[in-house]
């Protein structure tokens, strides 16, 4: 059942991956990405991480994406502003560059991946990747980076609101 | 046959994909949006690994660390983004390659 699930939700997510990099106009890009986020979340289920799937939903394809939504609109960003994916026309030269960077890079990971020597899984309890569970972990193990990412997020909200502001008082 | 479990080793191919694309994105667009829709491409990746060795392994600690990474996510993208409408208020083009404001 797994592999049925699998090998399309990551064709998918593949595909609109390559979406993002290669759309034309920024709302298309974007709407790319919210289809990934939904895929990835769906893999994350395939995982057992049932919480982290529906937070990728919530955070990602809700909260970030609607953010982005928002500022393409309010640039006002048309097709063609940068002129497509080969924007450096000038320097064509590495952009074919970096495609043999990306297809050298993976051919290594592959040739890592598949030769190396992998235990058998883990037995996996059922209460795995339950709110429960993560809470558990997240409230004893964690909670002083949990606390710090709190302050984290505090500071990021702060510095939007005065990075954004036309003038300061 | 259909109760084969996809092996480790594929959820890494696909986390590495995903990864690698991302970098192209960021190396070959010039749109300062599109490149940080890119960079959510690399983080997303990387949390498929970390939630895939956490399953293989049977801990909680790779999905808080996925935890965290979406909580720097979401602070870089706001701060971010809201860096982006600054510097669009100057300087109004979206072209990673006009942004030269702290070049000398």
């Amino acid at each position: 059942m797994e592999l049925l699930i699998f090998y399309p939700l990551a064709g998918f997510c593949v595909v609109l991956a390559l979406g993002v990099v290669l759309n034309n106009s920024p709302v298309g890009s974007a709407i790319s990405l919210i289809g990934m986020m939904l895929g990835l979340a769906g893999i994350f289920v395939l995982q057992q991480a049932h919480f982290l799937a529906i937070l990728q939903i919530i955070i990602y394809a809700g909260a970030i994406m609607v953010l982005f939504m928002f500022v393409i609109m309010l640039l006002n960003l048309k097709e063609g502003d940068d002129t497509g994916w080969i924007a450096r026309e000038r320097n064509l030269l590495l952009s074919v560059l970096t495609g043999l960077l990306a297809v050298g890079i993976l051919y290594k990971i592959s040739g890592i991946l598949f030769t190396a020597e992998m235990d058998t899984p883990a037995i996996l309890p059922d209460s795995f990747g339950t709110v429960a569970t993560i809470g558990e972990t997240l409230f004893t193990d964690f909670v002083l980076p949990f606390e710090v990412a709190s302050i984290l997020l505090l500071a990021a909200m702060v510095g939007a609101v005065v990075l954004a502001k036309t003038k300061l008082d | 046959m259909l109760e084969d479990s996809v092996p480790l080793s594929h959820y890494l191919m696909l986390s590495a994909t995903l990864f690698v694309i991302g970098i192209v994105g960021v190396l070959i667009r010039r749109n300062v949006i599109v490149v940080f829709m890119s960079i959510e491409i690399m983080l997303n990746a990387v949390n498929i690994s970390l939630i895939a060795f956490d399953n293989y392994m049977n801990l909680s600690n790779g999905q808080i660390f996925s935890f965290m990474v979406i909580c720097v996510a979401a602070a870089e993208v706001s701060v971010g983004l809201a860096i982006i409408i600054a510097v669009h208020r100057n300087k109004p083009t979206v072209n990673l390659d006009e942004f030269n404001l702290l070049k000398w």
